[in-house]
């Protein structure tokens, strides 16, 4: 390849998602005209637009209030996970004790849980939090574990005989070499807070885009339902973007050397 | 038992006294200062031995006596490498060399204070094994050759008196082999350390050591102690000269028939 067809590539995969998407919208916009679709079934993007502009008040603050839950949530399920990871990985006998009551916690519908939570704090912002937050926090409690259980046991070995202790083995290899699984699983963890949230309020609350989706549907609203879908898919898309910089800027040296990759 | 690392009548299985025997009245002695090559057929218990004279495990039976005290723990005076460098890929090549001071102590204690002092310590050590002004490169920046002088480097910092190698140059090319081979003889001869060498590669255990042992399969126990005469410093020239190969060639026909 030139040089100049080297840029025009590049220029070509920077472009691309956008081109992606807007196609994909510029399809669906066809496939409802071409077949006469009655919108009440599935609404032309344009009129997804024009319930973005008519319900603009309620689509901003039902948003900020899902994204403020599920970032509540979130961060519980960072603070939760670490720390229940790192109690894991710390121990063959933690690990091995709890391993199968995660695994049956985390094969639970969280959506079934909703209606304990409702019953023990009301409807509202609390289910929607503890949803987002009980939904989330696996992932990064597994990732943490991982990390320190694969540590390699040559390692292990070269600090024992300098007579480290456990303590020692953890803060030098055991915490560091977690960190890319611990930013890693954080991209897996947001997306699932968002789900939870959504849950929750669908279920069992006045406020959010869940709620607002579930109101649209009862008054037959169906562009608002979808615009409440695309809302939910921008914050995602964001929030998973934030994770997936942080992850980039945290941990530079495991992507450089390739590591968790064999 | 006067040796400065002594096995004596050891026997090691994992999992406690019912699993399979890793060593079975294993018995042998290195002296103070003497480099020790460990040679025998795979699976036959060589890093189970490591790890007995390292305090990384206890056996069932019989005593290990490393620098004159029974090993209960593990035993601080030694350092280690593998056949696989493990560096840490998140540390540069000079601080991966000083992770053992951040353990050991009086370094651990001293190593805020006198920083520099130490990375200069580093660096003359990297010097030595031919990786000059290199201590700023990260691991996966380096040859697997470079990585395995490292490693070396990391289990020498900290002035152990007793360097335990197990096949540290079974991943390595053989002209990088037989350059490590300089590398550790040299340190050898500068550092007058106590060696254990564990390796399956014959030439290696002679051309280094000052005697070898053959261990039968496994349950592992020595079967033959060769001491090799051929006069230091030795040159790579001499694994060419008949009297080397006579003892490959003997030490082969030990393994042969330990293997049957």
């Amino acid at each position: 390849m030139t040089g100049n067809d080297t840029r025009l590539n590049d220029i070509w995969i920077k472009a691309s998602p956008w081109v992606f998407t807007i196609a994909l919208f510029a399809l669906w916009e066809a496939v409802v005209l071409i077949f006469k679709i009655p919108p009440f079934f599935l609404p032309p993007p344009t009129a997804i637009a024009q319930a973005f502009v008519d319900y603009s008040g309620p689509i901003l603050r039902n948003s900020w209030i899902t994204f403020y839950a599920t970032m509540i949530g979130f961060a519980m399920a960072v603070g939760f996970g670490l720390l229940l990871g790192l109690v894991v990985g710390w121990s063959r006998a933690i690990y091995a004790g709890l391993y199968p009551l995660m695994i049956g916690f985390n094969a639970i519908p969280k959506v079934a849980v909703v209606p304990i939570l409702v019953l023990w704090f009301g409807i509202g912002f609390i289910p929607a939090v503890l949803t987002a937050f009980l939904i989330s926090f696996f992932p990064i409690v597994v990732n943490v574990a991982t990390g320190l259980a694969t540590i390699e046991p040559e390692m292990e070995d070269v600090l024992k005989a300098l007579g480290a202790s456990k303590l020692d083995i953890m803060r030098k290899v055991g915490i560091p070499r977690t960190l890319p699984y611990f930013f890693g699983s954080l991209k897996i963890a947001i997306t699932l807070a968002f789900v939870g949230t959504v849950i929750s309020e669908s279920v069992a609350s006045n406020y959010g885009i869940g709620n607002l989706m579930l109101q649209a549907q009862a008054q037959f609203q169906v562009p608002l339902i979808f615009a409440g879908l695309i809302v939910l898919a921008i914050e995602g898309i964001l929030m998973y973007l934030a994770m997936a910089l942080l992850e980039r800027r945290m941990t530079r040296w495991a992507q450089r050397s390739g590591f968790g990759q064999n | 038992m006067t040796g400065f690392v002594s096995l004596d009548g050891v026997s090691h299985a994992y999992g406690g006294g019912t699993g399979t025997l890793a060593v079975e009245g294993l018995t042998m002695s290195v002296e103070p200062g003497e480099f020790a090559a460990v040679v025998g057929p795979s699976g036959c218990g060589k890093s189970t031995l490591m790890k007995l004279a390292t305090g990384l495990q206890f056996p069932f039976k019989g005593t290990v006596t490393v620098a004159g005290a029974k090993v209960a723990a593990p035993v601080k005076i030694a350092g280690m490498a593998f056949q696989a460098p493990t560096l840490l890929p998140w540390r540069t090549t000079l601080e991966n060399l000083l992770l053992p001071l951040e353990i050991v102590q009086p370094h651990r204690r001293e190593l805020p204070r006198k920083r520099a002092e130490y990375e200069a310590r580093a660096k003359n050590l990297l010097t030595s094994v031919g990786l000059r002004d290199q201590g700023d490169k990260y691991p996966w920046e380096l040859s697997g050759g470079m990585q395995q002088r490292t490693s070396l480097c990391r289990a020498l910092i900290h002035e152990p008196q007793l360097l335990m190698l197990d096949e540290p140059f079974g991943a390595l090319d053989a002209f990088t082999r037989e350059e490590l081979w300089c590398v550790i003889r040299d340190l050898h001869a500068m550092r007058k350390i106590t060696v254990v060498l564990v390796t399956h590669d014959l030439r290696e255990a002679v051309f280094l050591a000052d005697r070898v042992f053959v261990m039968s399969a496994r349950p592992g126990r020595i079967i033959v102690e060769r001491r090799i005469e051929l006069p230091r410093p030795r040159d790579l020239d001499v694994t060419f000269t008949p009297e080397f190969q006579d003892i490959v060639h003997e030490l082969r026909g030990h393994i042969v028939k330990a293997r049957q």
